[in-house]
Order: structure tokens, then C-alpha cells, then sequence
């Protein structure tokens, strides 16, 4: 154990965990990588390519070795950081990434190939021979390459997602946070802080800094309660802003559960879109290293690291509690490391500085001038090499911190694409001038690194921003404070001969940038791409400075010339599952529901997605043992009888005013103003680029008022482009439109005795043929006073009607009808009959209707008007357009027996299959019950000249082919005098 | 140098000593026969097929920032010939040919990974849409098999059979698709370029062109003036902008796409797939990470970043399609620029001023036509003659009505 | 993103749907000389800049009005919100 005294775990709780197997023991306030420390455990980790044991790095969410698969089951969760990982009772946790036991990864011999695996290497070879690629090579190198492990199992996990707002969104919860939340919560603004933390303090909670003589951590638990207390701030631990997206909305991700070991009735995450009217960025900085000869080792971390494991989590970074500590720094802030770690009783060998000036701050041997170019220790550190004046000697070495300065965490003022800005005195890139608006860099991040400057800068962004949306925030009296100035040299790695690491996790040393440098990979972003460096978990925190550095070097070029990559979203990783939230499985888009269909559903009905409405397919009746014998009898029903269709989803648009008849016939490809009152007509819209759009019907109720209808799939698009006309186009006319879909549930009642079902429900109105004629329409009552509308129109060929009732009413309407037409033989029928219908009549859908084809093709082309202007007519007479001589045709195929497929394409027979000789597609096809052989709609080269001729319908895909016959579309009544009847 | 196992060996014996730079960086000349503007996958393609196949000897690519810096840089890597309209099918096939051959051809591994591509299907009308698209596939000479639900369950067991709101009903795969790795190409290809003496030269933006007489002259730079028999524009997602430097309009509009990487993770998703009832697609890195993307945000944009309702959209496609991902964490999400075109269709063409020649209009397919589109560039530049399988990509075609419209949507572009 | 709506204040852009440039709410003449070619360029082409665009979006989970809103392409900054009925009557009475 080494476990240390203080520190802010709760010592009276203990917590059991396994990691490997192995059982350990833990406290809260503990997270799993300190835990670990605390029972002497280094080794947490594998790197990607070479396999090197590693531990613990970080001590947070930049962490790149200690990276565990987390829980079991569907639960487990690959990558996960131990670093920030809260320790819970029960928390199960495996390193990843190896093959056998951790402490002896076969796959460990990757790094005594490791000169083969230079950087790039794998682009130059595995070419030969080429099949090889996806057989060989590739199954090799996926196997070996990626992290963790998936689970493979749904995650069981719930997740939601919400929406805040707030005037003062506060990203950070440390020095600079605590003091811009403060300032702003007495102001009495809306304030959000997220932390993504499970405790408020950031730095303050892993230094041994006091605030007026009094522990920081005092201070920071105060604050944090007086914000707790304020109604107008919402304190969000666990949490962590991953994005800044455009005009203030932010994405911030809330761990609610992932401290628990199941998140019982709760989610496991919530994703919150924060909508701020101005932010403060205290996000703080991340340390980074100074790359040396086997710097790698479990043991070697950052020196903040350290200090934050022996002052928050009263744990020592080595082993045994016996073994030295030491600290390799290029700044006087790293020495504070060795400080801390004696006041805690932990044997410090001395500081390494390279700096020959190098300060003494307290009781340490200095190494002052000197380097480390050499450690020892297979699984875990047990020496280092120190250099000083020209002489080397190995050192017995436990665990070394390395403080190589400080990196202001800039990314978020980055997201927007404004490249950060080098600051010289502070030998680090704070955030520039063109980051989002509205966002205020504060403390650390800003470059504010001592206390005091934090605070400070924290109350001073928090009184800045709000001033802006007109908020006057009087400034705290802030505590005394460190403010210790940032002396460093720009000491960037130590140079040798053996491989020393930048980026740990992809194992990118500083040998494979040189080599990207002689390759001539020097822009940043090529040198990125071709070392990976920087495309680890942690996006390069802990690696792109350094590895600029190096590259500036190598370029004679200052760091700013070099550059930096761009900084994306999310700041952090952020699970898939959360992202998702609660819309997925069968909540993946709403579902919307007929008005009949709670009714369809008690009579048993099939069914089918049709967008997102649910329509029924077809209703089997007991001892029908195929759908086709289903649909078979709903089809001869509607010939034979009378069938009902719930027909709501057709998409309906309610046009009123005194020139809603010029505005449709400016919609409309054919006339819609000369339509008179009491009549419907079917119409045609084109696209403004000439091809067909959508088809319906438009009946005019009075003189200033229409009813038109849409396909189902285009309801929404034709809505919108009609108010396009209306507003955008021709605002002078004075018409209104609405979109009535879901107001209105309409039935087609279609059949022979559809009048005579039809006479038993109207309220006293004349459906006879002279009174009510094909293509009339009414209002009325039925049922004893219910309005309706009443339209004389045919999907099927048959005498029919579609009559609408308010939506309500939609199911009882459907009740009443089946009722009253009991003795009539009555059928439902769904979309699989509609469908036969419809082949059987040759109406076009949304195979026909698939926006590739013109009014020509459909055979629709006299409806496009030549006596007016309408939406697409001038574009339609283009060349290509107008020389297009496809047809929609019938097709049945020679052998009665044989079936017409959709999809298949057309050749005359004797042609050769290929797509110079292809003639045509095949668009629906059906069973017709009433022709009995399957039947098919299709486009066809100068399909209306060729009725007659047989055809070979080519399915290759499937590997069938079939002789077919060209027909008329109309397979069934030809004439239309059914439906006139 | 030649690329080989052999020489990775021999150098790590001997400490990667010999290695030299993968390509020059060379000062603009004062003139060449033939500029190409735009150092992306399509700018470098063109190149290195004018040099390799068509012998031209003079030829630069000039790039404003670092060469692969386009869409090449930053795509979902998928490769695929899986149209329906003869005006592309045969195009994308080509293209696929060259893929095929293409590190034989570049010597440089550029990953070329046919494990092939599924798009689900959800309904029968999908189905028989697909089905046409399959048999056009075969028929112009690709390859392409349609799946019932249980072989695609069979492939992709942990596709969401169970409870899924628009069940699964089976896929149209192609399985020479694939992917390939996107910085690779551009890599291959300038290599490829360079040492058949294409001058490929950096931070060189070009800011105007110098037209006489209704001729390109050559074009201004922030280098200095190069002069240039043909020029050859190939910058998607800024076609607008700089052929409006030449004083052109353009059936174009500049829209964000963004795409996503997760974390890596061990081998999880076996090749290209598809969700027919949302946008989204995915394939698995050979690192480990799950490349995938959706929809474009649909409004206008330059700004190489988008928002996050479309991260949500195409996460909870990803979701609801494979809910097995969602333990993995997103790891990065970035934003390119499209050339949404008005058909959806690209554009390899002359234009109206004698010598410049546009290249453009990918929408967000541009990655798998990369080698295709450089060739059948390259041969317009050199022959004045459009390639074979690029002859429907003309500018014309939107007057003349002979778009190439495989959505179907019209003149939308953020709808294709 | 949010569009400052004219009548209701600051609305979530996924309340909107996209149409394009402004531009499409100058339909040309149909009886114009040379209709065939104006339209052409209406429907295909567009200026697409880098920089200020005027552009159309529908609220189409809200008010459905048709804005005509003026955002940088670059930045995504919004400069202004109008009600596109508004402009084109606008434009139609300075005529």
C-alpha cells in the first residue's frame, strides 16, 4: 500500500473493486487509477502499436495509457480512462489490449521489430501479391491494431437528452471557473457551471496551495456551497462541455450514473444543449512532458500528476512506499512536485532541471543543468540515468514526475476554427482573436496558470460578459493567493539515440518525427497523418505541443511557424449511446397512426412503414394461411363488392381565398381555376425543373375555396412549396392555405355497392349518378350530423368514393360503415390491395413517381397546359426532357405461371444485356386475382408504339429472366366505365 | 526510390537512413502546358495521370495549403460503384478498375480494402429499387448481389433485427466496394506525380486567372504569375469562389458535411454498411475506429464545421441501426465543404473560356471517384476529348435537360 | 444555430427547413424573350459565395412563415431575419 495521510478520500467507507481479476480495496472520493496507485499497482496498460507496458500518465480525462475496459457484459465499456473513472463498490475493470496476461502481452514483440514499424512503414510494403491486402495483411493488422473491446450486445442502458439556457455558462469549476460562476450567480444572472469533475475545485483540489492561510480546498467547498444555495445557478458536476456550436449552443454531456454500478431507475447519461448568452471558457491547462530515452515506462508521469495523486488522493506514485521519487522539470512549478511529495513523506531523489540556473526551492538535491536520458524497469520504473556536466549515473527511481510546462486547454476556443496564438513568455498557445463570440477565455486556459491570476481573470471575464448582455456584476473580494510567476525554459526533449516517446498511446517517438521531417511530411498536418501522431483518445493533448517543437527544430522554424492542427469537437470522448439519447430501437422516429388504427389493429391487420405513418397492409382472416390469399380476396372484394381503405395519409391542403383558383393553376400543370364548384379534378405538379413532382386531386368546395391532395410521401414537401409560391413568389395574390392531413380522416369506399353503403349513412343527399356523378364532390352530414366531405373519386377503377370526417370522428366513421354494410359483403382492405388496384388501372405511384420522369413518360404530357404559366411547364419543354421517349406500359408475362419483377430490365428479344441495349425498367408489379397471372407496370422506349411485342424482362441480379408482353396500362376497364357507372 | 517489404527491411537494418523525400518542393516556374488548381485527390489524380498516361511533361499543381489538403483529407473513405443512372454507373466502374490497380500503379499502399458494401433495405419499394440499381450494375459490367434479411443477418449479426422501427429486410451489396485509406491516395498519387516530374507545389493559392481574348492565359498566385497553356480547376467545395475569379456561375452550392471517427476498438464491423431508413454509413478503420457520417447540414456553408443537431441525427441512425456502438465513444467529428451540385452529379468539362477546364460538383461522393475523375480529367486536358465513361458530365446538361438526377429531388442540392 | 424570427424572437434552426438563395424568389418572366434560358439560370445556377448570402428557410415546425435571412457562409454569423412576404411585396412596390 502507499497510501498517503490527508488528502480528500473518505476513509471511514471502504470500497472493494477488481481490476484483472484481482481484488483490491479503495475509498470514496477515490478514483479507479488512484486507487490502484494506492495499492501499488503501475502497470494499468498496453500502448497501440509496440505493445509497451505502460501506467498510469494523467491525472485526468487527457489520460493515454490507463485506459481499461470497464464493467461487464453489455455494459462493458472499452477505453475507458482510470484516471477519471469514480470508484464504486463492485467496479470490475480489465486492461485491453493484449493478448495473454498483461505482464506478458505476446504481442510485445511487436517492439523488438519496432525498426520495421517506422512511422508510415505500412504504406511502403504489403502490395504484393495483391489479393493479399484484404486476405493477409489487413486481417493482420485490424487484429492486432484498435483499443478495447465492444461488447457486441445493445446497450441496456437509458439516455436523454435536454435543452438549457442560460445567461452565463461557466465551463470549469476551478480557480477561474469558481470565481466567473460566484461573480455571476451574486448578480443574480442564470448561471450554468459544468465541471467534468465529480468535485468542484479543478487544480485547487491537487495543490497544496492555501487561499487567505487556509487550505484551497476550504475555499473551494465554500464556494461551491453559496453557489448551491443560489437559485439562479445550476451546479453541474460530471459533466463536460464538449462542443461550442454556432450562436451560443453548447453541447455538454452529464455523467449521471457512470458512478454507480448500474444506473437503477435513472439514465446512465443525459446530453444537454446549452444555449448561453455568453460563456466562460475556465477549462484550465494540461501539463505536458519532455520526451527522453524510454520515457515510457509505468512510473514516469506528469509532475502535476503526481502531486494531484499525493495531495487530493493521498497516494504515492511508486510501488513501494520505500522507493524514491523523482522529478524531471523544466520550470520552477515542477519542483513543487518534489515539495509536496516531502511534506508527505514520500523519499524524493532530487530534481532534474536542465536549466543551469535552475532554482532551489526547498530541501531536494537539484540536479541543476542535468537531463534523464535513460530509464530502467521492465514492467515499472527502477531507475533513471541523470546527466549532469558531461557524466552520466543510474539512479534507483520508483516513479518520476516530468513537468515540461503547462498547456492552456484551448480547444473549445478553437472549435469555431480561430487558430490559438503563441504566447512567447509562456511558452504556450492561448486562445486567439477569432474564437466563437460570445466566449470568454478565463484562468489557466487563457494563460492566467497562478492562482491568483486564475481568480482573478475568472471574475474579471465573468463582469466582462455579462456587462455585454447588460448585467453589472460588482467584483468579489478575492482571497490572497499564490502567484508564483511561470519561469521555464524552452527545453523541448532530450536528445538521443534511443526512442524517446511524444505521443504515448500511438507510440510516436521523436525518431518518427525526424523521419516524417526527411520524408519531407513537415506540414503539421501531413507529419499528424503520417506518424498518427496526435490521433490517439486523447486527440494529442498530451503529445502536440512537444511534437511541433520537435518539428520546429527540425525545420529551423519558431512553433507558431510550424503551426497546429485543428481542434475539433468533442473536447473529450463522448459515448455514441448518449449521443443517440432515447431516439433509437423502435424510437428511432415517431410513429404516426391512422385515425383507424386502433380499429385495424382489433381486426387483426398486418402492419407496414409507410414513411413514418403505419398503415395496414392487409387484414388475414382466420384460415388464410398466405398474405396473397389475403389480399387476393380484399382486391375481388373491392371488383366484387364493396371494400373500405383508410386513405388519411394522403397528404391534404385546405387553399382559400378569392384567387385560390389562379394560385393552383399556377401549382398545377393543368387548369385548376375553370374548375366548377362541386367538382374535382385530377391534377399534376411539376418541379420547377420540368419533371413530375406529385399527383392529386383538387375539389372545389365553393368558388373561393379548394380541397387538394397529395401523395402520402410528398404531403410535407408540396405544403411547403405551396406556401413557397404563396409567400415567396406571388404574395399579392390573396389566397390562404393550410395543411389539413391530420385533421381530416378520409375512407375511400370503393366498389360496385359503395353508393349503396354510402346511400345508408348520408344525412338526406342524392349519391344517384345524375345527382352525384363521377369527380363531384360535397359537404354534407352523415351519420345523423356529422360533417363530411364527399368525393366522387376512383384509385381502383371502380364506382368509389373517399369521404372525410373530422379526425375524431375517424374510427367511428369506420365502425358505422362496416356495420352498415355488413349484409354488403363489407371488406377492409390495405395497402397491399390498394396497391393491385391501382396496377390493375395503371395509376401511377411512387415507383412511376420518382422524380426522375416526366409528365411524357407517365403518359400525363397533354396535362401539362400550353394556355398558361404554371411551376416547371417552360423547363419541361427542354430538349431532353421533350425527346424522351419512355412510356409507362403494361407487361404480362407469355407463361400465365411466370411472374413480373420489379427492378428487372427490359431488352426486345435477342438483344444483348448490356446497357447500351437496355430499353426500360419495371416499375410495380402484382398479382392481379382478376386477370390471374402477376402483372407489371413499366417505363419502356417508345413504349405507347409497341402494344404487343414481346419482350425479355432481365433479372441478373437474381439470375432470371422472363418473356413479357407489352399491354396497355390499363389492365382492367379500359374505357373508365366502371368508375362512371 | 521504389517502395517495397524488402526495402522496409533493409532500412530498419540500417536505421531508415536511405529514405528521401516522398516528393519535391519545388518554386513555380514561370510557365507550364498544363496547371491544375487544386492539390486534393482529384487536383493530384489528374497529375499523375497526365504525366504517367498521358505523357504531359510540364505539368503543376498548385494548392493554397498542403497538398491532400481537401476532401481527401478528411472523408469516410468509402469506395463503391453502386449507381443506376447510365450517366454515372459506368463512370464510378472505371473508377473501381483503378482502384483496383491503383497501388500496383502508384507504388504506394494506399489500403485498398474490397470488403465489400451492403445498403439495407427496409421496404419492398426499396427493394425493388435496389433491384433495378443491382441489375444496372451488371449490366454496365460491376458487380452487385442482392440479400434476403437472413444472409444479412449472417454478415452483420448485430444489426437490430429485434425492435427496430424499420425493420430490416435485407441489403444490395457490392463486394468489390470497400475503403481506402483517404491520405494514402493523395500520398500515392503525389508521389507518383512528383517523380514522373510533376512540380506539385504548397501554399500556393491561386487568386485570379489571366484571360485574354476569351483565353487563359495562366493564373495569379500568392507565389507570383504562372503562365499556363490549360488550366485545370479541381477544388471542390470552393468551385464557386474561384471559378467565380474567371467570372463563372456554377449549378453549385457550397454545403458542410461532417463525418465521425469513434475510438479505436478491436474488430467489430466487417465492411461498408448502410442504413436505408436513416442516412448514416460506417465502416472500421484498420486502426479501429468506426468512420461514419449522415446528411449534409443543409444550409450553405464554408466554414468547414457544422452544428450538433446533425450529430445527433446521424448518431441516433447509428444507433438505431446497430446499437451494439454505443459504448464506443465519439472520438472526433470534423466538417468538410461539398460541391453540392443541382443534379447531385459532378461536372468534367471545357468551359466557356478557351483553355480552363473545371473539374467539380462531387456532392459527397468525390472520394470513390477519385481515380476516375483524375484520369477522365486528365484525358480532357490532354485530348480535349471528355473521357468515355465522363461524356454525361457536362455543364449543358442542366439547359439542355439531361441531368443525372439518382435521387430523383431536382435542383435541391442539399437534398442530394 | 438560431434564427432570429422576425415575429417570435430567437427560434432553434431544426424548427426551419432550408430552401437556398434568395435569388429563387425572382421567378422570371415566363412570357419573357429567351424564358427557357432565364430559367435555366434560375433554377441551376447560383452565386454561392463566401460571405454575406441572403437565403431562404421555412418554419416549418412553427408559424410557417418563409424567412429570408442574411447570414455570413463563413462565420455562420446571422445579420438579419425578414419575412420573406415582406421583402418580395417590398421589392414588388419600389418597382
Amino acid at each position: 500500500m502507499t497510501r498517503l495521510n490527508g488528502g480528500l478520500v473518505d476513509r471511514g467507507t471502504t470500497l472493494s473493486f477488481a481490476f484483472n481479476g484481482k481484488s483490491y480495496a479503495g475509498h470514496p472520493g477515490d478514483t479507479l487509477a488512484s486507487a490502484l496507485l494506492a495499492n501499488g499497482v503501475q502497470l494499468m496498460g498496453r500502448s497501440f502499436k509496440y505493445h509497451r507496458p505502460r501506467g498510469v500518465f494523467s491525472a485526468g480525462s487527457e489520460e493515454p495509457n490507463a485506459m481499461v475496459e470497464l464493467r461487464e457484459g453489455a455494459r462493458q465499456e472499452p477505453n475507458t480512462r482510470a484516471t477519471v473513472t469514480e470508484l464504486y463498490d463492485g467496479l470490475i475493470a480489465r486492461s485491453q489490449n493484449h493478448l495473454g496476461p498483461l505482464n506478458r502481452d505476446l504481442l510485445a514483440m511487436n517492439d523488438y521489430f519496432a525498426p520495421f514499424f517506422a512511422a508510415g512503414f505500412y504504406y511502403k510494403t504489403f502490395m504484393w501479391p495483391r489479393a493479399f491486402w484484404e486476405k493477409l495483411y489487413e486481417p493482420m493488422i485490424r487484429g492486432a491494431a484498435g483499443l478495447g473491446r465492444l461488447s457486441k450486445q445493445a446497450d441496456p442502458d437509458a439516455y436523454d437528452k435536454g435543452f438549457l439556457h442560460c445567461d452565463l455558462l461557466v465551463i470549469g469549476g476551478g480557480a477561474a471557473g469558481l470565481a466567473a460562476a460566484l461573480t455571476a450567480g451574486r448578480a443574480g444572472a442564470q448561471v450554468i457551471l459544468a465541471d467534468e469533475d465529480f468535485r468542484l475545485g479543478g487544480r485547487l483540489l491537487a495543490e497544496s496551495h492555501t487561499l487567505d492561510d487556509a487550505p484551497a480546498t476550504g475555499w473551494a467547498a465554500s464556494v461551491a456551497q453559496e453557489l448551491a444555495s443560489l437559485p439562479n445557478v445550476r451546479l453541474m458536476t460530471r459533466t463536460t462541455v464538449f462542443g461550442v456550436y454556432d450562436h451560443g449552443v453548447y453541447g455538454a454531456v452529464e455523467r449521471v450514473a457512470d458512478h454507480l454500478a448500474t444506473p437503477g431507475p435513472r439514465v446512465r447519461q443525459s446530453l444537454w444543449r446549452i444555449t448561453a448568452k455568453r460563456a466562460v471558457l475556465a477549462a484550465g491547462a494540461t501539463e505536458r512532458h519532455i520526451p527522453f530515452a524510454d520515457n515510457d515506462r509505468p512510473g514516469i508521469m506528469l509532475a502535476g500528476a503526481m502531486r494531484a495523486y499525493a495531495n487530493r488522493w493521498a497516494t504515492a506514485p511508486t510501488r513501494n512506499a520505500a522507493d524514491p521519487v523523482a522529478v524531471f522539470a523544466n520550470n520552477d512549478d515542477g519542483h513543487r512536485t518534489a515539495l509536496d511529495l516531502m511534506a508527505k513523506g514520500v523519499p524524493v531523489l532530487g530534481v532534474i532541471d536542465p536549466r543551469p540556473d535552475a532554482p532551489r526551492l526547498g530541501d531536494y538535491d537539484l540536479f541543476a543543468g542535468g537531463v534523464i536520458d535513460g530509464t530502467k524497469g521492465r514492467l515499472g520504473l527502477s531507475a533513471i540515468r541523470i546527466t549532469q556536466d558531461g557524466r552520466s549515473s543510474w539512479h534507483r527511481c520508483g516513479a518520476l514526475g516530468v513537468a515540461g510546462g503547462w498547456n492552456p486547454n484551448v480547444h473549445l476556443a478553437s472549435h469555431h476554427r480561430g487558430r490559438p496564438v503563441w504566447e512567447e513568455t509562456l511558452l504556450a498557445f492561448v486562445p486567439g482573436t477569432g474564437g466563437p463570440s460570445g466566449l470568454f477565455p478565463a484562468g489557466a486556459a487563457a494563460g492566467k496558470g497562478s492562482t491568483a491570476a486564475a481568480l482573478q481573470s475568472g471574475m474579471e471575464a465573468a463582469r466582462k460578459a455579462l456587462a455585454e448582455i447588460g448585467i453589472a456584476a460588482t467584483a468579489l473580494s478575492l482571497p490572497d493567493a499564490e502567484d508564483a510567476p511561470i519561469r521555464q525554459a524552452a527545453f523541448w526533449h532530450v536528445p538521443g539515440k534511443r526512442r524517446a516517446w511524444v505521443d504515448f498511446q500511438n507510440d510516436v517517438t521523436v525518431k518518427d518525427i525526424a523521419l516524417a521531417h526527411k520524408e519531407n511530411m513537415r506540414p503539421v498536418e501531413h507529419l499528424k497523418r503520417w506518424t498518427t501522431l496526435g490521433m490517439a483518445t486523447d486527440q494529442g493533448k498530451t503529445a502536440n505541443i512537444s511534437a511541433l517543437a520537435v518539428m520546429a527544430e527540425l525545420t529551423d522554424k519558431t512553433i507558431p511557424e510550424t503551426g497546429t492542427t485543428i481542434f475539433r469537437p468533442p473536447y473529450t470522448g463522448v459515448s455514441l449511446s448518449v449521443l443517440g439519447g432515447g431516439d433509437t430501437g423502435a424510437h428511432f422516429r415517431p410513429k404516426r397512426l391512422t385515425p383507424t388504427h386502433h380499429w385495424a389493429e382489433e381486426q387483426g391487420a398486418v402492419f407496414v412503414e409507410v414513411g413514418a405513418w403505419m398503415r395496414a397492409q392487409y387484414f388475414p382472416r382466420p384460415g388464410e394461411t398466405h398474405w396473397r390469399e389475403t389480399v387476393d380476396r380484399e382486391a375481388k372484394a373491392v371488383r366484387a363488392g364493396v371494400g373500405l381503405c383508410d386513405v388519411t395519409t394522403l397528404g391534404k391542403v385546405d387553399v382559400q381565398g378569392a384567387d385560390a383558383g389562379e394560385f393552383l393553376n399556377r401549382l398545377y400543370s393543368n387548369m385548376m381555376g375553370t374548375l366548377a364548384v362541386g367538382k374535382v379534378r385530377y391534377g399534376l405538379m411539376l418541379r420547377e425543373d420540368g419533371h413530375a413532382y406529385d399527383d392529386g386531386t383538387c375539389a372545389r368546395l365553393s368558388e373561393d375555396h379548394y380541397v387538394v391532395t397529395t401523395t402520402t410521401a410528398n404531403a410535407g414537401p408540396v405544403y411547403r412549396n405551396m406556401e413557397f409560391a404563396r409567400q415567396c413568389l406571388w404574395p399579392d395574390l390573396d389566397v390562404q392555405v393550410i395543411s389539413t392531413t391530420d385533421a381530416w380522416a378520409q375512407i375511400a369506399v370503393a366498389g360496385p355497392k359503395s353508393r349503396a353503403l354510402l346511400e345508408r349513412i348520408v344525412d338526406e343527399f342524392d349519391l344517384s349518378n345524375a345527382a352525384f356523378p363521377f369527380m363531384a364532390c360535397a359537404e354534407m352530414t352523415v351519420c345523423k350530423g356529422l360533417r363530411a366531405r364527399l368525393f366522387r373519386i376512383s384509385f381502383s377503377g371502380e364506382l368509389a368514393y373517399e369521404i372525410a370526417v373530422p379526425a375524431r370522428y375517424g374510427q367511428a366513421l369506420m365502425a358505422r360503415l362496416m356495420e352498415a354494410g355488413a349484409d354488403l359483403g363489407v371488406t377492409p382492405y390495405g395497402t397491399e390491395a390498394l396497391g393491385v388496384l391501382r396496377i390493375e388501372k395503371g395509376h401511377a405511384a411512387g415507383a412511376e413517381l420518382n422524380g426522375q420522369t416526366t409528365a411524357q413518360m407517365l403518359g400525363l404530357g397533354r396535362m401539362v397546359s400550353q394556355k398558361k404559366d404554371s411551376i416547371g411547364a417552360i423547363m419541361s419543354r427542354r430538349e431532353g426532357l421533350a425527346a424522351d421517349r419512355r412510356r409507362l406500359v403494361g407487361l404480362t408475362p407469355v407463361d400465365p405461371a411466370a411472374t413480373v419483377t420489379p427492378g428487372a430490365h427490359l431488352f426486345a428479344e435477342g438483344a444483348a444485356r448490356s446497357m447500351a441495349t437496355d430499353q426500360g425498367w419495371i416499375t410495380s408489379a402484382a398479382f392481379s386475382p382478376h386477370l390471374g397471372s402477376s402483372i407489371g407496370l413499366g417505363f419502356l422506349e417508345d413504349g405507347e408504339t409497341r402494344m404487343g411485342e414481346i419482350l425479355v424482362a432481365a433479372n441478373p441480379l437474381e439470375g432470371q429472366e422472363t418473356r413479357l408482353k407489352v399491354v396497355s396500362a390499363h389492365f382492367i376497364d379500359p374505357e373508365g366505365e366502371r368508375l362512371r357507372d | 526510390m521504389r517502395f517495397s517489404g524488402f526495402r522496409v527491411v533493409k532500412e530498419a537494418l540500417t536505421g531508415h537512413k536511405g529514405w528521401g523525400m516522398l516528393w519535391r518542393n519545388p518554386d513555380p516556374k514561370p510557365a507550364y502546358d498544363i496547371v491544375i488548381v487544386g492539390g486534393g485527390g482529384h487536383g493530384l489524380a489528374t497529375a499523375f495521370y497526365l504525366a504517367k498516361t498521358f505523357k504531359q511533361a510540364r505539368v503543376a499543381v498548385l494548392e493554397k495549403g498542403w497538398l491532400g489538403s481537401g476532401n481527401i483529407g478528411r472523408n469516410t473513405t468509402i469506395i463503391r460503384s453502386n449507381y443506376l443512372l447510365p450517366g454515372n454507373e459506368p463512370f464510378y466502374e472505371f473508377s473501381m478498375k483503378l482502384w483496383e490497380n491503383l497501388e500496383q500503379e502508384t507504388n504506394f499502399n494506399s489500403m485498398v480494402s474490397q470488403r465489400g458494401i451492403i445498403n439495407l433495405y427496409h421496404t419492398d419499394g426499396q427493394r425493388d429499387a435496389y433491384r433495378r440499381r443491382g441489375n444496372a450494375m451488371l449490366l454496365a459490367g460491376a458487380d452487385a448481389r442482392l440479400l434476403g434479411q437472413d444472409e444479412v443477418r449472417e454478415i452483420a449479426p448485430f444489426l437490430n433485427f429485434d425492435n427496430a422501427r424499420f425493420p430490416i429486410k435485407g441489403g444490395l451489396m457490392q463486394p468489390r466496394a470497400g475503403t481506402a485509406r483517404h491520405d494514402g491516395v493523395a500520398w500515392g498519387y503525389a508521389r507518383g506525380a512528383d517523380m514522373r516530374g510533376v512540380d506539385i507545389i504548397q501554399n500556393c493559392e491561386v487568386t485570379g486567372f489571366r484571360i485574354e481574348g476569351g483565353k487563359v492565359q495562366g493564373v495569379e498566385t500568392s507565389r507570383g504569375y504562372i503562365g499556363a497553356g490549360k488550366v485545370g480547376v479541381a477544388v471542390a467545395g470552393n468551385s464557386s469562389r474561384v471559378m467565380a475569379m474567371a467570372g463563372m456561375r456554377l449549378p453549385i452550392e457550397s454545403h458542410v458535411l461532417q463525418a465521425f471517427v469513434s475510438e479505436g476498438l478491436k474488430p467489430t464491423i466487417p465492411g461498408v454498411i448502410t442504413f436505408g431508413a436513416g442516412h448514416f454509413y460506417v465502416s472500421q478503420s484498420d486502426k479501429g475506429g468506426l468512420v461514419f457520417g449522415g446528411d449534409i447540414d443543409g444550409y450553405n456553408s464554408y466554414a468547414q464545421r457544422g452544428n450538433l443537431p446533425v450529430v445527433e441525427d446521424v448518431i441516433e441512425g447509428g444507433m438505431a441501426l446497430m446499437p451494439m456502438i454505443g459504448r464506443a465513444r465519439l472520438l472526433r467529428s470534423w466538417g468538410g465543404i461539398m460541391d453540392m451540385s443541382m443534379d447531385g452529379s459532378p461536372i468534367i468539362d471545357r468551359t466557356e473560356i478557351d483553355g480552363l477546364y473545371f473539374n467539380g460538383g462531387w456532392c459527397y461522393g468525390g472520394f470513390k471517384a477519385t481515380p476516375a475523375s483524375g484520369y477522365a480529367f486528365a484525358h480532357l486536358l490532354a485530348t480535349d476529348r471528355p473521357h468515355e465513361t465522363a461524356e454525361a458530365y457536362r455543364f449543358d446538361r442542366f439547359a439542355r435537360g439531361y441531368v443525372i438526377d439518382e435521387k430523383g429531388v431536382g435542383a435541391q442540392p442539399n437534398l442530394h | 444555430m438560431l434564427i432570429p424570427h422576425p415575429l417570435l424572437g430567437l427560434r432553434d434552426s431544426q424548427e426551419f427547413t432550408y430552401l437556398g438563395d434568395a435569388a429563387l424568389m425572382d421567378r422570371p418572366d415566363p412570357a419573357g424573350g429567351n424564358a427557357e434560358a432565364a430559367f435555366t439560370d434560375y433554377v441551376f445556377l447560383r452565386d454561392n459565395p463566401a460571405g454575406v448570402h441572403r437565403e431562404l428557410w421555412f418554419h416549418e415546425q412553427g408559424d410557417r412563415s418563409w424567412l429570408v435571412v442574411t447570414r455570413d457562409t463563413v462565420t455562420h454569423e446571422i445579420l438579419g431575419a425578414e419575412l420573406a412576404r415582406d421583402v418580395k411585396l417590398n421589392e414588388e412596390g419600389a418597382q
